[in-house]
């Protein structure tokens, strides 16, 4: 394939950048709850266009499962999934990132069940927030296909070896269709060389994986993980930085938008960033000293990024997409909260839950919610967090 | 192991905690985890082997003279033995006796 820009479904989009990115194995469950992204494989694999094994396997957990065998042998591997998927593979989820798999993952966020919903919302990915595995959000289509290279390049590297979830909105993004640059195959090829593992299985050097952790060996083990997930970071960095070289489109944890000079900000974590920007425009033009603050790198966490991003601030306005039960709020809020627990120049933070499944959350929401965060701000009421658009 | 796993420190550890040496499973004495031993009545015992099909810790070894017993060593003390042998002729001893 040539560099072309055209108007294509993201979901498709993303299949055709797996295909680029010449995976060795697809294993996929393709029913509710998904997306065309695996369907559109299927065709690509079926139709002899890619030299892939398709697996389609009996259940999420399965999914995962033959991921987590393909990429022990050192194949390049890709699977997707949303919500009650996610939910029946967590285990396997958890184990791939243990054993440092490079196993690239879209995953389309929707809300988790009940009552049943097919709808966007973060409930999913917040469930594995904890795993080990990396997570990148994406915004629009041409980050999703960008995206699809940028995590196998930090999943192979040597100095990683771990999964990557490619987080991005179900339905907002993934059944939308935007238009999207693709590069052309001989960049891909550049930019994400063939796929050599340390400790591939083989048996001409057997190794045990997953191995049976005894008390006195598995604080170890979690601790040479945190170690990965952590370290991981540089490589991150530098596997957009050489994205960027490329093709011209950068990526960064941390992304600002006219919040240099801001006194506030609004802060998203996927596609609600393109809305916050048009609505932080037209405030701008009624003199509103506003800006927005976009996490893309989600696992592991910028800290320092975003500390230089906000402290000075007077105040962020976060934006959660999931609600974690009994607790202090939404579960980006609270990473922020804590991520600035007493540091000199601190914003207050004040925390929205919007757009559960799929609700509609409008450039009007957005300014309705930037401009009441903004007084809730100024005159203290920044504890817990308010249920945006709830009825009674 | 190169070195008991008690001293391994997490910067030793091989990436995704791959264990790279073969058969090290052998070196864990699971027979320390007994509170019972099966015990092999040699003259009863037909040598039939089903105790060793069934022990689930490949712990029941054939003796020079053809009948089964265990290796204590990695005996657990399930009993598992005990339960299947047709001719009633291993019993589980308390380990304080």
């Amino acid at each position: 394939m040539g560099k072309v820009r055209k108007g294509v479904e993201v979901s498709i989009a993303m299949a055709d950048a797996v295909a680029q990115a010449d995976v060795d194995v697809i294993a996929a469950y393709p029913i509710t709850p998904q997306t065309h992204i695996v369907e559109h494989l299927a065709d690509i694999v079926a139709n002899g266009e890619l030299d892939a094994e398709f697996v389609p396997v009996d259940s999420e957990h399965s999914a995962m499962s033959v991921c987590c065998g393909s990429a022990a042998v050192g194949a390049r591997t890709f699977t997707s999934t949303s919500s009650q998927g996610l939910a029946l593979m967590s285990e396997i989820f958890f184990i791939s990132a243990a054993m440092r798999l490079p196993i690239v993952m879209a995953l389309a966020n929707r809300s988790l069940s009940s009552p049943l919903s097919i709808w966007n919302d973060h409930g999913d990915v917040m469930m594995v927030r904890d795993a080990g595995w990396i997570h990148v959000f994406v915004e629009n289509g041409q980050e999703s296909y960008d995206n699809v290279f940028c995590a196998f390049r930090m999943a192979e590297d040597p100095n990683v070896m771990l999964p990557v979830a490619v987080n991005l909105d179900g339905f907002i993004l993934t059944h939308m269709i935007e238009p999207v640059e693709y590069e052309d195959d001989e960049l891909i090829r550049q930019y994400l060389p063939e796929f050599k593992m340390k400790h591939a299985l083989h048996p001409d050097k057997p190794v045990s994986m997953g191995c049976f952790g005894m008390p006195e060996i598995y604080t170890e083990t979690q601790m040479h993980r945190e170690d990965g997930v952590t370290n991981s970071y540089p490589h991150i960095l530098k596997a957009w930085e050489e994205w960027g070289k490329l093709t011209g489109r950068y990526y960064h944890p941390i992304e600002t938008y006219r919040a240099d000079d801001a006194e506030y900000c609004i802060v998203t974590m996927g596609s609600y960033g393109e809305t916050a920007m048009e609505v932080v425009d037209a405030l701008r033009e009624e003199g509103e000293k506003v800006g927005v603050v976009k996490i893309r790198l989600w696992r592991p966490f910028p800290f320092d990024e975003f500390r230089r991003a906000v402290l000075g601030k007077k105040s962020l306005i976060v934006i959660d997409r999931a609600l974690s039960f009994g607790g202090p709020g939404g579960p980006v809020a609270l990473e922020l909260r804590s991520a600035l627990y007493k540091k000199e120049g601190a914003p207050t933070i004040v925390n929205y839950i919007a757009g559960l499944a799929g609700r509609d959350v409008s450039r009007k929401d957005f300014r309705h919610i930037i401009l009441e965060g903004k007084e809730k701000a100024a005159s203290g009421d920044t504890e817990g967090f308010t249920l945006y658009g709830l009825r009674g | 192991m190169a070195k008991p796993m008690e001293q391994i420190t997490w910067q030793e550890l091989e990436i995704g905690a791959v264990v790279t040496e073969v058969g090290s499973a052998r070196q864990y004495h699971t027979g320390s985890w007994r509170s019972e031993r099966p015990v092999v009545n040699k003259d009863q015992c037909i040598k039939c082997g089903v105790c060793w099909l069934f022990c689930p810790d490949i712990s029941i070894v054939r003796a020079a003279e053809g009948h089964f017993e265990a290796d204590l060593t990695y005996c657990k003390g399930c009993g598992i033995c005990a339960k299947e042998c047709p001719v009633g002729c291993i019993t589980m001893v308390g380990e304080e006796e």
